[in-house]
């Protein structure tokens, strides 16, 4: 009511200003430490899995010289490919490592010389000896790979300072290994196993070719099936469907079925697609299926933003022409809306090859060996592949499975840089 | 192969039809639309009567064979259960395509097996015979059509029409179907076990219903510790997650100059972005080992390696983009007026925020963190392969405790009888978990979108 009172306010404002812009400062900061402390997580995660997973990609080879002579091989004079397939190469690799190191005689010793080299050794010479059988009696100069103790030693994730007891990797091991290298007879170099095997129960044989291609097997049938249901979805529900109680029954569902949990699709693929339709287990068609009705939602949602930001001139304009309500559509609309719903295709084509909990459900978990080459072989996926991975116990195991992650993580990172550089690219402003 | 010819007569209709039409329109008559329309007719007509024929035949072709094949057994095999029945059918089925059998040589499933094989060729040989002869005549009807009586886009429209509607449809019959598959083998299960020892029970050991000596013999089906488990689970998720994402999102909208927004909304949506299977090995192998030792390192003893607490960090981590993206939508929608007056009046930023925005922008704001809930309910790979099998009813994080995904996971994995209770348990707990996010979801939506229309 007088000058005295006003200034009081002022005063009391001025008194608490300190104290409210403090608060200011720190509401600030909890913002700013929020968004930090989310994108050190992501960095966390992604260098750990980047540390972990880089070694798997280099490999320690160790160089044998292999006599193949046809009774260590237990192979008669013409071997046909049966006996070439059930030869004793193990036999081979056995006898030329007892000849590099000739004083080692105890049973034990020896024991653990062999497990210098991994079992999948043999196969390596079975098939070079199954595509040239003149190799029988020659002695030769290989590469094999080493076996997953001798590996994460030469990585020195074996601390020699230990105990020997409390090292999976004995102290002869060590001393053959030591001088092996010193000798050059072992080397590191990049690991083409890994792309071009399938699964195995050895880490160091273990690859991701099979899983690979199960996940593209079943992303194709993914795109093949949902991408022009979606599309038509898209288009029937965005520029012909009268607003209805049965057209919101359908839009409810959509946004519904978007939000459901993975899982329960997966049970959904397990109760119809298996039990019902009877279709193969563990198979890519099913598991395409199963994705495509998951990502169905995604892409009609996004398809139908993109047939909405087409401007309505230009279907005032055809329709001007003579246009029928479908030529609008699929000669003018469409197009133009397609980048943007390739956008969102890709986008859930990434979702798509991300999941992993629909497909534990059809039975895609079974360990296998072959590669997929049909829709109803059955197969495993990427993702599924690196959950089998980490369950095992085997040092290898730990790096593989980082280092497929890391493969899974590059695919995607490409499919979600296409989008959006087509986003970019064709975006338009009207 | 038939699908193959199928589609090569169809492009063959196509292009003759046009053809005959385009030389129609030529000798001057007036044909209601243009020749591809015509080609378009013809094609359809060749391929849809065709492949509908094929796909009943096709259906319905297993249980011809069956039956015709279950005639040639004799009288004692005919009347055996439908289980054992099945098994030597599987057999027969077995001997006829060459495969591995059970049972050795035995005389009269080879003369089954070859009737098997029998009626298969020909059945084989007169379906593609049949699906041909009605692609032709569909085909020939299609060309005798052209005309000028005939108003093919019309046709053609019509029949294109029908196909978008059918697609928009598949989004209801999944819906239909998840229901149904879901609810059928929950009323299964619940024929044998009451809901109210599943609703109410405390105690879960489903495996120990393989055992039929057992009292009861039918394992214990109690869900409440895993409902339990969930929801500790979840919470500890909805702890991490709606702070940081909440505190994320204001920041992003309210504060952040738009270069840094540009750099970081992206950044953060990689979070949402990175498969769950890799949170779960995350959570595994580095987050739950650290948790351990920390907490053994502070004096708690007894830190189970699979602790609620490892998980739902993780889960929380993974769930933070999406209450930011949601809660930033929200936030900017409030209109500026209402920020400037707040401002004008002499409130700090922050004030204003806490006292005008968050408040207007709450009722969106509490639909995301409903469908933030949600995801942690249904989250799956990151609670299979960081949190523990064992059903523990407790509240202490640093335990060890399973949730409803887990035990789906672990029930229906790998081979398994489609009978026990033990597999069909799955199916009701997925009945709860379907039910309790279609909730979740639903009210969020409504939320949302009542609290759209308020600012629009």
């Amino acid at each position: 009511m007088n000058a005295q009172e006003k200034l009081n306010t002022t005063e009391v404002v001025r008194g608490s200003l300190k104290r409210r812009y403090a608060r200011e400062k720190r509401f600030r900061l909890f913002g700013l430490a929020a968004i930090t402390a989310s994108l050190t997580f992501l960095a966390v995660l992604l260098i750990t899995i980047t540390v972990r997973g880089l070694p798997a990609f280099k490999q320690t080879f160790i160089q044998l010289e292999v006599t193949l002579d046809s009774k260590t091989l237990g192979v008669g004079e013409n071997p046909d490919i049966n006996e070439l397939r059930k030869a004793n190469y193990n036999g081979a690799i056995k006898k030329s490592l007892t000849a590099l190191f000739p004083d080692v005689k105890k049973r034990k010793d020896k024991k653990a010389l062999y497990k210098l080299v991994s079992k999948g050794g043999q196969y390596d010479l079975q098939k070079r000896v199954m595509a040239d059988p003149s190799l029988i009696g020659e002695t030769l100069k290989v590469w094999l790979p080493v076996g997953d103790d001798t590996n994460s030693y030469i990585q020195g994730n074996i601390d020699s300072s230990l105990p020997e007891k409390k090292r999976r990797f004995k102290d002869n091991q060590i001393q053959w290994v030591d001088q092996l290298t010193e000798d050059k007879q072992i080397q590191r170099r990049f690991n083409s196993t890994f792309f071009e095997r399938g699964d195995s129960r050895e880490p160091e044989m273990a690859g991701i070719k099979g899983s690979l291609f199960g996940s593209m097997l079943t992303l194709m049938v993914t795109l093949l099936l949902s991408f022009p249901v979606a599309v038509a979805t898209a288009i029937y529900l965005e520029e012909f469907a009268p607003k209805n109680r049965w057209t919101d029954i359908i839009e409810v569902n959509i946004n519904n079925l978007a939000a459901v949990p993975s899982i329960v699709f997966g049970l959904l693929g397990l109760a119809i697609f298996i039990n019902f339709f009877s279709l193969p287990r563990s198979a890519p068609i099913v598991g395409g299926l199963v994705l495509s009705l998951m990502t169905l939602p995604t892409i009609i949602i996004s398809a139908r933003a993109a047939l909405k930001s087409v401007p309505p001139s230009i279907r005032d304009a055809a329709l001007g022409v003579g246009a029928s309500k479908l030529q609008v559509v699929f000669h003018h609309v469409l197009p133009l809306a397609m980048p943007g719903i390739l956008t969102g295709t890709i986008i859930g084509m990434a979702q798509a090859l991300g999941e992993t909990a629909p497909l534990l459900m059809i039975g895609m978990v079974a360990f296998i060996v072959d590669v997929p080459t049909s829709l109803t072989d059955p197969a495993t996926v990427l993702p599924v592949q690196i959950y089998q991975w980490a369950d095992l116990p085997e040092k290898g195991f730990v790096e593989k499975t980082s280092a497929a992650i890391m493969v899974l993580l590059a695919f995607l990172i490409v499919m979600n840089a296409v989008a959006v550089y087509l986003r970019r690219k064709f975006e338009r402003k009207w | 192969m038939l699908l193959l010819i199928i589609f090569v007569l169809t492009s063959i209709a196509y292009v003759v039809g046009r053809s005959r039409a385009a030389t129609l329109r030529k000798n001057g008559e007036q044909l209601h639309s243009l020749p591809r329309y015509y080609g378009y007719l013809t094609a359809i007509y060749t391929a849809v009567p065709a492949l509908l024929l094929l796909a009943i035949w096709s259906a319905s072709e297993p249980t011809f064979l069956k039956q015709s094949t279950v005639k040639t057994l004799p009288a004692e095999v005919q009347s055996l259960p439908q289980g054992q029945l099945d098994l030597v059918l599987n057999d027969i089925k077995n001997i006829a395509t060459g495969g591995i059998t059970q049972t050795a040589d035995d005389p009269l499933r080879e003369a089954s097996a070859k009737h098997y094989n029998d009626r298969k060729n020909t059945s084989q040989l007169l379906k593609s015979i049949v699906v041909l002869v009605a692609s032709i005549l569909g085909a020939l009807y299609g060309l005798r059509k052209i005309g000028i009586h005939t108003r093919a886009r019309v046709f053609v429209e019509r029949a294109m029409m029908t196909v978008l509607i059918a697609c928009s449809c598949i989004a209801i019959f999944t819906t239909v179907g998840i229901v149904l598959s879901v609810l059928f083998e929950s009323l299964r299960f619940f024929n044998k076990v009451p809901f109210t020892e599943f609703a109410f029970g405390l105690h879960w050991s489903p495996q120990t219903s393989i055992r039929a000596d057992q009292v009861g013999s039918s394992g214990s089906f109690g869900a409440v510790p895993i409902f339990a488990g969930t929801l500790l689970i979840s919470a500890i998720a909805m702890l991490v997650a709606v702070p940081f994402g909440l505190m994320s999102a204001i920041y992003l909208a309210e504060y952040a100059s738009s270069n840094v927004r540009a750099w970081a909304k992206p950044l953060l949506e990689i979070l949402a972005g990175i498969p769950t299977v890799v949170y779960g090995f995350f959570a595994a192998l580095t987050v739950a080992p650290l948790v351990r030792d920390i907490f053994e390192g502070v004096g708690f003893e007894d830190v189970a390696s699979e602790s609620a607490l490892a998980a739902g960090l993780v889960m929380g981590i993974m769930i933070i983009p999406f209450v930011s993206s949601l809660s930033d939508d929200v936030i900017t929608a409030v209109p500026q007026a209402m920020r400037d007056g707040s401002l004008g009046l002499g409130a700090t930023k922050s004030e204003t925020i806490k006292r005008v925005v968050i408040p207007a922008a709450l009722p969106g704001i509490v639909g995301a963190i409903l469908l933030a809930v949600s995801r942690a309910i249904g989250e799956t790979m990151i609670v299979v392969m960081a949190a523990g099998l064992a059903a523990n009813l407790t509240i202490n994080p640093l335990e060890a405790v399973t949730t409803v995904t887990v035990q789906i996971v672990t029930l229906l994995t790998g081979d398994q009888a489609f009978d026990s209770p033990k597999t069909l348990v799955a199916f009701a707990l997925g009945l709860m978990l379907f039910i309790t996010t279609l909730i979740l979801n639903v009210i969020a939506l409504v939320v949302v979108r009542k609290y759209r229309e308020q600012y629009e």
